[in-house]
């Protein structure tokens, strides 16, 4: 099941694997994806650390990690198509961390806390 | 903080969904349905931009010896009638109190077309200038509506009873549209064959969703910076303002030097003589990265400029930007990049349009 950051980052947990990518709120925010800078693999952040980077025509914007832990993979093809998140940015992931701490992500909001967090913005 | 103003097409707007943003006082949609569907549409059919947010002035009487010939870089009394011409109003230092249009509609009647922002500055400023005749704002009586484009001409002659062919760039012709005056102008700030519409607010209404059912395609104030900084236009309160000369800016071919007095020239012409401080650059990133505005100029570690504009460009595939380097610190054989928070882009100088 997804949760969502205040900064718009979504996180889905299998095991001790966060996938993370960003919500469609903040890919229609940004507009037309150009590019996006990916971490390096074994990067480790703490949750709420700045962790990737992207662009718009228009804008840009850090991306921060949702969870706490090490990036163990990335996906190279928003390296040739960051449109990808335009088309569906639910279904695109960004990176995956292997999370040094689970309970983390009690913290975070679940859809309908987000939706409520969203309307509000 | 004082209310945004809206143009007559806010519903037309809001109806197609627009994401509006505040623009020099003013809620503008900057987008309907993406930047580069909508920079697209321009480039390869046609593209509409709602632009009356834009102000409009007009004079009429004596050109020649009422003063108003005085208040700008351009020469209304040799401009033809049908001709319209982009100019400068300049503070007595030469630096850009806006940059306009002024259209000589006949032998005593001119329209200026100037920006939003300076509407208030502007009207006091010309009217400095004038010891006869009559000077009206008539900016809330006035929307524009641009259509640019390779189609534009197709799209547009369906509606318009004149050939547009007779239109030359830069001409224009009083007729009608939709049963209403008009002014159709073959100008436009996106370097694409196309058209600047002057009616009154009521037609517009009705010209805006003519042109759609026509094939045009809405575009915001997002896709018309992109189409304008690929073509290299200065935008005022970036390239453009009272600290910068049309010198600096590098578009001082528009400035008629020779034939008429005007405010500023006397600074003008010394600092063409003496050489000025700062020059403009137009610089490509050859890299997804893009410059933005106030990004800082570096070469060699030292800081020589900033930038004023900066986007991706769709047509280009590249980060493209301008800025202001310090003239004597500017290297053209050196490498120059920019620093931003997310480390250093390598830029590389180029000459204008980037398209």
């Amino acid at each position: 099941m997804k949760k969502y950051t205040n900064e718009h980052e979504w996180a889905e947990l299998d095991g001790d694997i966060a996938t993370v990518g960003l919500s469609d709120y903040a890919i229609k925010e940004l507009g037309d994806i150009t590019f996006v800078e990916l971490p390096e693999m074994g990067q480790v952040a703490k949750k709420g650390e700045s962790i990737a980077f992207i662009e718009s025509v228009k804008a840009a914007s850090d991306i921060y990690a949702p969870l706490s832990g090490e990036v163990v993979a990335v996906n190279s093809e928003l390296d040739t198509a960051p449109e990808l998140l335009n088309d569906d940015a639910s279904q695109t992931w960004i990176l995956k961390i292997k999370v040094s701490d689970s309970s983390e992500m009690d913290t975070l909001l679940d859809e309908s806390e987000y939706k409520i967090f969203i309307s509000a913005l | 903080m004082e209310e945004l103003k809206r143009t007559a097409l806010f519903d037309k707007h809001k109806e197609l969904n627009a994401r509006n943003v505040g623009f020099c006082g003013w809620e503008m949609p900057v987008q309907y349905e993406g930047v580069i569907k909508e920079h697209d549409a321009c480039r390869n059919g046609a593209a509409l931009f709602d632009i009356s947010h834009m102000g409009e002035f007009f004079y009429e009487g004596d050109i020649a010896n009422s003063g108003i010939n005085n208040a700008c870089t351009t020469d209304f009394v040799k401009l033809p009638v049908g001709k319209c011409k982009y100019g400068f109003l300049l503070n007595e230092k030469g630096g850009v109190i806006d940059d306009l249009i002024v259209y000589k509609l006949d032998a005593t009647h001119l329209m200026f077309v100037v920006n939003a922002a300076r509407i208030d500055v502007d009207f006091e400023q010309i009217k400095s200038h004038i010891k006869s005749g009559t000077f009206i704002n008539r900016s809330n009586e006035v929307s524009k509506i641009d259509i640019q484009g390779p189609k534009s001409k197709e799209i547009l002659q369906t509606i318009v009873s004149f050939d547009l062919a007779e239109l030359k760039f830069f001409g224009f012709k009083q007729s009608e549209l939709l049963g209403a005056k008009a002014t159709i102008s073959r100008t436009g700030y996106t370097g694409e064959l196309g058209y600047e519409l002057y009616v009154d607010n009521e037609t517009a209404l009705k010209l805006w969703d003519r042109l759609i059912d026509l094939g045009a395609v809405p575009a915001g104030l997002g896709a018309r910076d992109v189409l304008r900084l690929e073509k290299g236009y200065s935008l005022y309160g970036h390239e453009l303002d009272e600290q910068t000369t049309p010198l600096e800016a590098g578009i001082d071919m528009f400035v008629q030097y020779d034939s008429h007095d005007f405010t500023g020239k006397k600074a003008l012409l010394e600092q063409k003589n003496r050489g000025a401080k700062k020059r403009i650059i137009a610089f490509k990133t050859n890299s997804k990265r893009s410059p933005r505005q106030g990004f800082e100029i570096y070469q060699n570690g030292q800081k020589i400029g900033v930038v004023t504009s900066g986007t991706y460009s769709p047509s280009v595939q590249s980060g493209i930007g301008l800025g202001f380097v310090d003239t004597q610190l500017f290297d053209e054989n050196a490498k120059q990049e920019l620093q931003s928070a997310r480390g250093n882009i390598p830029i590389e100088v180029t000459k204008l349009p980037f398209y």
